[in-house]
């Protein structure tokens, strides 16, 4: 691949090269300006609103109105009012239910038997089973959304059916099951694809030996192979985790109802600042998100560290 | 059942019997087959529908083969005012952001990669983190006042800044990588001969980095297609909008959806990310740290 052998013999030309770029080849004047559009775009649109969030959370902010102008700095009104408020505590209930049981436990668990069940199976079946999880990842979230739609009508939807005319409404019925399934299909992709790498990672050498003493898959599985991917499982599980706390899609499948059973925190976040216009609250909801979401992430980075 | 084979000598003639071992290995091959089938039934049906439906002259909402397949249903889509227009309006915003992303991240993963800066590679990591939880929903509000106050609302301008704000950071993540792979002494021979920065960029590591280039270019194209929120809560124009809002809008607004339009108009906006994404995939393999968000 990159040798490293190329360090520089003589300094680089240039009279205004500092002397610790001379590894680098890239001057630092250089570097600033190459570095300073992404910097911008990333300030301005993704750590800036960041910030902002938690300043509008302690403020009355709204769109219209003496509030509009002069919003004033409530403190922490709006998160006490939040953590008040059973509809709020219905969401983040809603919320770590559709994480636990649609990436945690459906995709990381299905995502990883793919990828073990796909290690030694070669052939087009296997690859047309691959695109197809593949293809449910990647089909745009709307259309998604209208397929399981129609797919779980209640009474010419395919499931009900597959199951001889069952004419169970399951949406309506089992709405949060219903969105956990969905989630499931939508995602599996990311975790079998990643899987899928970390499994070749394993020396087969060890598979081997293992086999040759007599382990049986399961033993082999829990013995060598879950202990050698640990970072690639954490990896996995904080990104699909992110995701699915901030997941939009259910909105576009039940638009959090029937009765806030599906009313996830994105939708809630939704409803509360930009179809009630309350932007202070909202934002306090989404500092709240913010912090869940950075909750996670330090567990993970722990998690991570206590492995070496 | 074979428990912790205490025997050091390995040997497949250990095992307890031949006939024991036939009956495990044919109960694993059945439990294979059942959950094959199981699996792969889950991921095709609810997709049966957008594969039979478009070709139906009555589709409902019932995943059935057409009893006369026609192609009518897409001359049709030119009917509606929205349909195809939208789909040149998601080209015209995946085209923007793509540019924009490109151009942003190009330099920044080229400087990155080449000067040292202390805590650069978590740096990187925590935006990558960041970008995959902000740019969702965790700051619409303030993105939304953000674009508000510009004067951006309801302009591309405003959605695209707001989208490559997001992919910029997974996309110097994954051209880094690529740079990261080219040999130094590339650009210090170019340097001697008294090539600028720009140049050495332009003429050296743009070309070398091309595989990264297409990768990102993919995979905000990709992402873009099929975001949902961002145009949703930033532009108002019915006109304006990318074929992502439009189709949520076929099905959710007014009395009687049309499945006709709904079906075809679906499927034809589908396949070009499917196409584009398998594509990449085969030829370059799985680079996609961002993964799709919609």
């Amino acid at each position: 691949m990159s040798p490293r052998a190329a360090e520089p013999t003589s300094p680089p030309r240039g009279a205004s090269t500092p002397p610790e770029a001379s590894a680098a080849a890239l001057p630092t004047r250089g570097a600033v300006a190459f570095l300073t559009p992404a910097l911008l775009l990333i300030g301005v649109f993704l750590v800036f609103p960041a910030l902002w969030t938690l300043y509008l959370g302690i403020t009355d902010y709204r769109l219209t109105g003496i509030q509009a102008a002069y919003p004033q700095v409530i403190g922490l009104d709006n998160f006490t009012s939040a953590l008040g408020d059973p509809a709020f505590a219905n969401s983040l209930w809603v919320t770590v239910l559709y994480v636990l049981g649609s990436a945690v436990i459906g995709q990381m668990g299905l995502g990883f038997a793919l990828a073990w069940t796909f290690r030694r199976w070669h052939g087009p079946a296997r690859s047309a089973l691959e695109v197809l999880v593949i293809t449910a990842w990647i089909i745009p979230s709307s259309v998604v959304a209208f397929l399981w739609i129609a797919f779980l009508d209640t009474h010419n939807g395919t499931l009900n059916v597959a199951l001889g005319n069952a004419n169970i409404p399951w949406l309506f019925s089992w709405p949060l099951l219903s969105i956990i399934v969905f989630n499931t299909w939508r995602g599996t992709a990311f975790s079998m694809l990643l899987f899928g790498g970390a499994l070749n990672t394993v020396p087969p050498s060890y598979l081997e030996t293992a086999r040759l003493a007599g382990a049986s898959s399961w033993q082999q599985l829990r013995d060598i192979v879950l202990p050698s991917i640990r970072g690639h499982i954490l990896t996995n599980l904080l990104l699909i985790s992110l995701w699915t706390f901030n997941d939009f899609s259910p909105y576009l499948i039940t638009a959090g109802g029937p009765n806030f059973a599906t009313d996830t925190l994105p939708i809630y976040i939704f409803r509360n600042a930009l179809v009630n216009f309350q932007l202070g609250y909202g934002a306090a909801i989404s500092a709240i998100l913010l912090l869940i979401n950075l909750g996670i992430a330090l567990i993970y980075l722990r998690l991570l560290r206590a492995r070496s | 059942m074979v428990r912790d084979h205490p025997a050091p000598t390995p040997g497949p003639t250990q095992e307890p019997s031949e006939s024991a071992l036939l009956v495990r290995r044919f109960l694993s091959r059945i439990g294979f087959y059942v959950f094959v089938v199981i699996v792969s039934a889950f991921f095709a049906l609810p997709m049966l529908w957008l594969v039979f439906a478009p070709f139906d002259a009555h589709p409902t909402l019932a995943a059935t083969p057409p009893s006369s397949p026609t192609l009518a249903n897409f001359p049709d889509l030119l009917k509606d005012p929205y349909a195809l227009p939208s789909l040149a309006n998601s080209v015209v915003l995946a085209a923007a952001t793509m540019v924009l992303v490109v151009a942003a991240a190009a330099p920044a993963a080229y400087a990155l990669s080449r000067v040292r800066i202390p805590g650069r590679d978590l740096l990187l990591y925590v935006l990558l983190l960041f970008s995959s939880v902000v740019t969702g929903t965790a700051a619409m509000v303030p993105l939304f006042l953000l674009v508000f106050d510009l004067g951006l609302i309801n302009t591309y301008v405003g959605v695209v800044l707001v989208l490559a704000g997001g992919l910029t950071p997974a996309g110097i993540f994954i051209l880094k990588d690529f740079v990261d792979s080219m040999p130094k002494s590339y650009e210090e021979s170019a340097r001697v001969f008294g090539a600028s920065s720009f140049q050495i960029l332009r003429d050296i590591v743009l070309p070398y980095a091309r595989p990264g280039l297409a990768v990102i270019a993919v995979w905000v194209v990709v992402n873009v297609w099929s975001n949902f929120l961002i145009p949703f809560i930033l532009l108002r124009d019915p006109g304006m909008l990318p074929a992502a809002v439009v189709v949520y809008n076929f099905y959710t607004e007014g009395g009687q959806a049309n499945l006709r339009l709904i079906s075809s108009f679906g499927l034809l906006y589908s396949i070009p990310v499917v196409v584009m994404y398998l594509f990449v995939n085969r030829r370059y393999g799985f680079r996609f740290y961002g993964g799709i968000k919609g």
